[in-house]
């Protein structure tokens, strides 16, 4: 570009990095300040230093909040991943018909609003909801509970509207991945002998290795920003069962005056978002080389 | 590929259950908000009374929730995505100091969470008397959106023929020209994802309406339904029925540009 239009890229940019700046990166900022204080939302504000962060791990609460989400990852990211792995596999090995219709079917819970789903499932675990019904005609009775009220089964089954939301995601990511490994791979090993087994893990395994990686980032990621979901099933009860890191910043922000502690809370969230990315992707190309 | 026709049989037997996983919480929810508001309830027609849905809509005030809903999001949707789309023509066929630096600046807010921003953003945004106005509630949504779109227009520019703009800049069209009657069009189909998934994320956003706006000014369609849970506990099929009606507009369009949702999440996810 010639000497008169060397601020023009600038010009281009200028819009979006405004509003990017302002409201994402300088919020991000401000949350990071926010966290080295003692503040109520209203009165004077008191530095405490690294106080916040050293909560995080002597504070029960919040350190049940942070195992409440280890557990979401096993429902939001491990399980998903299996079930779509294996699914993609067994559907990659034959031509079927209805595969598109099959797509569309298994990706639509991750277009439904997070709170709609949060209300259906509410419905579904109600005393006298679908689930116990289910149960009850089959002659499960035994098993029947409530299950937005119980210290052991509220959170697996918060954790499993997660996998309901996730899986179809995670399959169609590898369904993606596994249709571009060339059919002569496949051919090939069946020569030598090679059965289903051994097909996925020396094959299809090692080829969808970056979709893996997508994979569990996204999910991850989605599990560890868990809110809208536990806002509206349990409200993180009973009790603290259920309370999770994103549930602690918006009680602490806004309902506890503890706004530093919700910072601290916030900015964790984010370095343990950006390791996870960091780490995953690192695990991926190592692979690939 | 040759398979078993076991094989075969049994892939449809998988098919079949996982789309049943996959859609029974939706049936269940659609059948709920058919049901009888009571044992007494007139008007169903064969059992079913979708007289419910108009109920909820009138009880929840969702015409008024909704409409805000719509302005949100479409203030949301075109500021971002004119302002993504400058910015990836920048980033994606010009040439200038800092180019590089300034992109990772873009791809961090891809990671950001918005837990992360919006502690700050109330309070700050309280301090200036912003709160319960529009644009507490559209403008972090914006910066989160440019932060996409920017990364996924700058994808769509790299990937346009050099020779094509070489052409109109050798017939003396300028860079604004170029941009406008010709790549944009051209790249229809990665505009419209961008569009369809702006639209989706803001429409289904809850947390930043819900802390942005705490005397419900500018309470969104998902919040209303929130909110209308809370008052309707024993009222099972109103609140399926409410819920059903904040999720139509996205299914709506998920149903038409499903091509667009996949494809756009699946690669939108794909970092370099």
């Amino acid at each position: 570009m010639r000497g008169g239009n060397r601020h023009l890229p600038y010009l281009y940019l200028a819009p979006a990095l405004i509003l990017y700046a302002g409201f994402l990166l300088y919020p991000l900022l401000r949350s990071a300040q926010f966290s080295l204080f003692s503040w109520d939302g209203l009165g004077a504000s008191t530095f405490v230093g690294a106080a916040n962060y050293v909560d995080l791990v002597q504070d029960p609460q919040l350190r049940a909040a942070f195992g409440h989400a280890l557990v979401l990852i096993f429902f939001f990211a491990v399980l998903p991943l299996g079930i779509g792995l294996m699914l993609a596999a067994v559907l990659n090995r034959a031509k079927v018909r209805g595969l598109g219709l099959f797509r569309t079917v298994v990706f639509l819970p991750q277009v439904i609003a997070m709170v709609v789903v949060a209300v259906a499932w509410r419905q579904i675990y109600a005393p006298d909801g679908a689930l116990n019904s289910a149960l009850r005609a089959v002659g499960l009775d035994a098993l029947t509970r409530t299950w937005l009220g119980d210290y052991t089964w509220t959170l697996p089954a918060v954790g499993l509207v997660g996998t309901w939301v996730q899986t179809g995601l995670v399959t169609v990511l590898m369904l993606a991945g596994m249709g571009r490994i060339p059919s002569e791979q496949f051919e090939a090993a069946r020569l030598d002998g090679a059965g289903a087994v051994r097909e996925f893990f020396e094959i299809t395994l090692p080829s969808v290795r970056g979709e893996i990686a997508v994979a569990l980032t996204l999910t991850i990621v989605a599990a560890l920003k868990t809110f809208d979901l536990v806002y509206v099933t349990t409200g993180g009860g009973p009790g603290n069962s259920t309370t999770v890191p994103a549930y602690e910043v918006f009680q602490r922000a806004f309902r506890e005056g503890a706004v530093g502690s919700a910072a601290a809370v916030g900015i964790t969230l984010t370095v343990l978002i950006f390791g996870l990315n960091l780490v995953v992707n690192r695990i991926a190309e190592r692979g690939e080389r | 590929m040759i398979t078993s026709r076991f094989e075969r049989s049994m892939n449809y037997v998988i098919l079949v259950v996982f789309a049943v996983f996959a859609l029974a919480p939706i049936v269940t929810i659609l059948l709920t908000a058919l049901q009888p508001q009571s044992s007494d309830a007139t008007g169903g027609v064969l059992g079913l009374y979708p007289g419910n849905f108009a109920d909820a809509w009138t009880e929840g005030d969702f015409a008024r929730y909704m409409r805000t809903s719509l302005t949100v999001s479409a203030v949301v949707v075109s500021v971002a995505l004119l302002c993504s789309i400058l910015a990836g023509y920048a980033f994606g066929t010009m040439q200038f100091c800092g180019s590089g630096p300034l992109f990772y600046l873009f791809l961090l807010g891809l990671m950001v969470p918005t837990e992360a921003i919006v502690v700050p953003l109330f309070y700050d945004l309280r301090e200036l008397g912003l709160t319960n106005t529009l644009w507490a509630v559209a403008l972090p949504q914006i910066a989160q959106s440019i932060a996409f779109g920017t990364y996924w227009m700058r994808a769509y520019f790299r990937t346009s023929p050099p020779s094509l703009i070489e052409a109109a800049t050798l017939d003396g069209a300028k860079p604004w020209r170029v941009l406008w009657s010709i790549l944009v069009p051209i790249g229809r189909p990665a505009v419209v994802t961008l569009t369809v998934l702006t639209f989706m994320w803001t429409w289904n956003e809850f947390l930043i309406p819900l802390v942005m706006s705490p005397n419900g000014a500018f309470r969104t369609a998902p919040l209303a339904l929130a909110l209308f849970k809370g008052q309707h506990v024993q009222a099972t099929a109103l609140l399926a029925a409410a819920a059903v009606l904040v999720a139509l507009p996205v299914v709506i369009l998920y149903l038409l540009l499903q091509r667009h949702f996949i494809r756009g999440m699946l690669e939108g996810a794909v970092r370099e």
